[in-house]
């Protein structure tokens, strides 16, 4: 196991992870939805190959980002995209 | 003669066999991928075992670095805007790629069949979840559920364990009788049979039943339990997760968007993996969902083809043969059962982009009318994942394929600094 | 006896409120559609409900159908996405700013409400668009909506009133108080209304020509625009009759997300994206509206709009006494539906119209194209 940590920030509370870890992983392990569906429901990375989508969500200010496909950085801000 | 300049889409098995071929033949090879690493989905890099190495992806990976050939990784093919250039992202900038000879080797997706509950946060694809757990989501202790259909469940189910989950149990949809020739052809390819016994060996005594698939899943927030069925009983286990896919879909469409012709679902290619299109090859699940094995020969084939080295040696010709062969058993032990094309309610969302409902689909005639009136398959995902599953639940043939082929930021259509690259070895 | 008093061919958002106004006046119809409802011209476009002053009998029909959207906006479901959104025509320039001003007197005259702009109010409607811009005229009662949904819902209210619809119905030839379609089978019909939107195969003499268009959509960004934004130079542009051209134009949709054009192209047939006008199209929207760069584009697509020389539709009669047609509405055939589809039908019957049908008779024009 690579043995550095690096600190994101998930709807604004600190979260230690692995460096090198996706950020949908990150996500998961916040227990925070990457986005809120069109009708209100949380939803999380389904397929974790960047094709379904649905792993998107707000970094860093960006909406829209693509979770899956996204690395941690130390001191990354993620949010839950509505 | 000025040699050739091959472009290779895809760094998965096919890929690093073609651009392996091609570059061993004299042309200047490019490869190019969406992810950080080569090895595509199934020697998909692990971040948390960087040392642990799968010996063919190391194999396939040692080869194409001797031979030549250049990797350009973390690069998505979004957009064709002339026959011979394609526009590429890399990590929020744009470049053009100008190509002789195009080898396409964009591999394949899972299939999602919508249930009740599987918007859930918590239900994953199988391929899904694994590639998640790589890329750093700690399932140590969580109690999973591996259902769908395909090879790739006893995979899955292997690595989540080897990462100290529970697994539940493993459910197939389909049926041992289903599944028998295809069992048959594991006798008939030794090295197969031993990765399925390996994965047997990791399992120990995780049920693994066939004939059963979830019908549905429970969680206010998140997933709490899966109800699974056998077509006579039905029973509910508790759960952390569910990876649940049914089987592979084919990537074709940057193959679409360049022009090239299907045939069913498929990729046509030719006895040298030419497409409807000169200069374009494809290889590898495109083409037809085979496995490993056969995107590996067949890769091996469009290079040489790329490179004009014809006709393909005979050996090569058996071996795709007989793949092509297991592809026809893979395809025919795990088709889909009715059953699993019905488990959605009227409720049940199908595009999870724009949360269209099953009924709101049920009225419409075609793919082209459901998504003008009722925006199924109009998001992000451009159909992708609904489009599957439509084709799966109502026999829809998805109609056009349009750019980008993913988002992009509306810059990249007019990128000023964008450079025509013509692919080049280092 | 036939079993009809009326086919229309077409089934677009300009077929299926034709669909709707005969079944109101009693007529027994028949609406025929080559593939799905709304599914051609209708879809590819963007779906401003706008009043135009290219002419006075622009104005007069646009201005009357955007009054009836009006009527209906509160029946409309929600699918339609009408809203009331209201236009900023913007100038870059002084130029452009008189172009504002002479705009508003000649919409005063017309009873249609609009409000001069300066810079600092338009910076307020607007936060994201460029510094240095003129103002703007808002025409605050111009409205957006879906167009394939709204199709359908005039079709679905033909329907509830007995209209018979026909969908994958290819009509391979139409006239003479018949229609024929690919099957082999035919309907007869004292009389046939022609709605193709920009397919003329059936009378390919009509005084129509294809221009060509591109939209991209983005993905979901509320409240990042709030008007639909057009750029003065749009109607420079748009008058040109020969030559390739873009302009700023901007649409938020309901959904969050806008809706980028436009472009106008002759004799480009094809639907493949043309990269080149793509490009100076996007650029265009950029240079008003620097924060687009980073949006997300989710798909790009082209369309074809039936243009007439005198950028006014063809509805009513033509020489063959059996044939009507509600045609060539170039960007306005959203706009216009319920306004076409009154006339059309008030030509059918013989009745008077509410607004004069003089300006949009086929025979306008040519007289010897249009006969079938």
């Amino acid at each position: 196991m690579p043995d550095q940590q690096i600190v994101i920030h998930v709807n604004g509370s600190p979260i230690s992870v692995p460096a090198g870890s996706m950020l949908s992983a990150a996500l998961l392990m916040a227990s925070a939805p990457c986005r809120i569906s069109t009708t209100g429901e949380p939803r999380t990375a389904l397929c974790g190959m960047g094709i379904c989508l649905e792993c998107r969500a707000i970094v860093n200010g960006v909406p829209h980002t693509r979770t899956c496909q996204t690395v941690c950085q130390e001191g990354m801000r993620v949010e839950t995209q509505s | 003669m000025k040699p050739a300049d091959v472009l290779v889409i895809g760094a998965g098995p096919a890929g690093l066999a073609a651009a392996t071929a091609a570059s061993r033949n004299g042309c200047r090879v490019a490869m190019l991928d969406d992810n950080p690493a080569a090895g595509g989905q199934i020697w998909r890099a692990d971040i948390t075992r960087p040392h642990d190495e799968d010996p063919a992806r190391a194999a396939a990976i040692a080869d194409f670095h001797t031979s030549g050939a250049a990797l350009l990784p973390g690069r998505r093919i979004v957009d064709v805007p002339s026959p011979s250039t394609l526009l590429a992202e890399a990590g929020g900038h744009f470049e053009t790629y100008r190509w002789d000879r195009l080898i396409l080797a964009t591999g394949a997706r899972e299939r999602f069949l919508p249930f009740p509950g599987w918007t859930l946060p918590g239900v994953f694809g199988a391929g899904g979840l694994q590639a998640l757990v790589k890329g750093g989501y700690p399932v140590a202790g969580k109690r999973i559920v591996v259902a769908g259909t395909g090879p790739l469940l006893l995979a899955v189910a292997a690595h989540l364990r080897e990462y100290g989950a529970s697994i539940v149990t493993v459910v197939e949809q389909a049926s041992t009788l289903q599944m028998l020739p295809f069992a048959a052809s594991l006798l008939r390819s030794p090295g197969k049979l031993l990765q399925g016994a390996g994965y047997r060996r990791t399992l120990g005594a995780t049920p693994y039943q066939t004939g059963c698939w979830p019908i549905s899943g429970q969680g206010d927030e998140t997933l709490r339990s899966v109800t699974l069925t056998n077509g006579r009983r039905t029973w509910t286990v508790e759960c952390d997760l569910l990876a649940c896919g049914f089987h592979l879909v084919p990537n074709t469409e940057l193959a679409q968007l360049l022009g090239c012709t299907l045939q069913g679902s498929f990729v046509q290619v030719d006895s040298q993996q030419q497409t409807s299109v000169a200069g374009i090859y494809c290889a590898g699940e495109p083409t037809g969902i085979a496995g490993v094995d056969a995107a590996q020969v067949q890769g091996e084939i469009a290079g040489l083809a790329a490179a004009d080295c014809s006709p393909p040696p005979t050996r090569l010709l058996a071996r795709r043969a007989k793949e092509a062969a297991f592809g026809r058993r893979l395809t025919h032990a795990f088709r889909l059962r009715p059953e699993v094309l019905k488990l959605a309610s009227q409720e049940t969302i199908v595009c999870r982009c724009e949360d269209v409902t099953f009924s709101q689909l049920q009225t419409r005639s075609n793919w082209t009318d459901a998504k003008l009136h009722t925006r199924c398959g109009m998001g992000p995902c451009q159909g992708r994942i609904c489009g599957s599953a439509t084709e799966a639940l109502f026999g829809w043939q998805l109609t056009s394929v349009r750019a980008p082929l993913f988002p992009i930021p509306v810059s990249a259509f007019c990128d000023e600094s964008s450079s025509l690259n013509a692919p080049s070895a280092r | 006896m036939p079993d009809f008093d009326l086919v229309i061919v077409g089934a677009g958002i300009v077929g299926c409120a034709c669909a709707l106004e005969a079944a109101r006046a009693g007529l027994r119809v028949v609406i025929v559609e080559r593939g799905v409802v709304g599914g051609g011209t209708t879809a590819a476009g963007m779906g401003h409900v706008v009043v135009m002053d290219d002419s006075p009998a622009q104005l007069a029909l646009t201005a009357y159908s955007r009054s009836l959207w009006r009527t209906m906006a509160p029946e409309l479901p929600g699918g339609v996405e009408y809203e009331s959104r209201g236009t900023l025509w913007i100038a870059a320039d002084d130029e452009e700013m008189a172009e504002v001003f002479s705009k508003q007197t000649t919409y005063a005259q017309a009873g249609i409400a609009s409000q001069v702009l300066d810079p600092r109010e338009l910076a307020e409607a607007e936060p994201y668009l460029r510094s240095g811009l003129a103002g703007a005229l808002l025409v605050p009662d111009d409205g957006v909506l879906y167009p394939p949904v709204a199709a359908e819902y005039f079709l679905c209210e033909a329907r509830r009133l007995g209209v018979v619809f026909l969908s994958d119905h290819e009509v391979v030839r139409c006239g003479k108080g018949r229609i024929q379609f690919a099957n082999g089978t035919s309907i007869e019909s004292e009389r046939i209304l022609l709605a193709s939107g920009a397919s003329i195969d059936l009378l390919p003499s009509l005084p129509i020509q294809k221009r060509k268009g591109h939209l991209l959509i983005t993905d979901r960004y509320p409240g990042v625009v709030s008007h639909q934004l057009v750029e003065l130079g749009y109607l420079k542009s748009a008058h040109k009759l020969t030559a390739d051209s873009v302009a700023f134009n901007i649409q938020p949709r309901l959904t969050g997300q806008l809706l980028i054009g436009s472009s106008r192209q002759y004799g480009d047939e094809s639907r493949e994206i043309n990269h080149a006008i793509l490009r100076s199209m996007l650029e265009r929207a950029i240079e008003y509206m620097p924060c687009l760069k980073g949006l997300s584009g989710i798909r790009v697509w082209t369309g074809h709009r039936a243009a007439t020389a005198d950028k006014l539709p063809l509805i009513g009669p033509t020489a063959d006494p059996t044939l009507f047609l509600a045609m060539g509405f170039e960007g306005l055939g959203i706009t216009n539906a319920p306004g076409a589809a009154v006339l059309a039908i008030d030509a059918l019957l013989g009745r008077a119209s509410i607004i004069d049908a003089a300006p949009y008779l086929p025979s306008r024009i040519q007289q010897e194209a249009v006969h079938a």
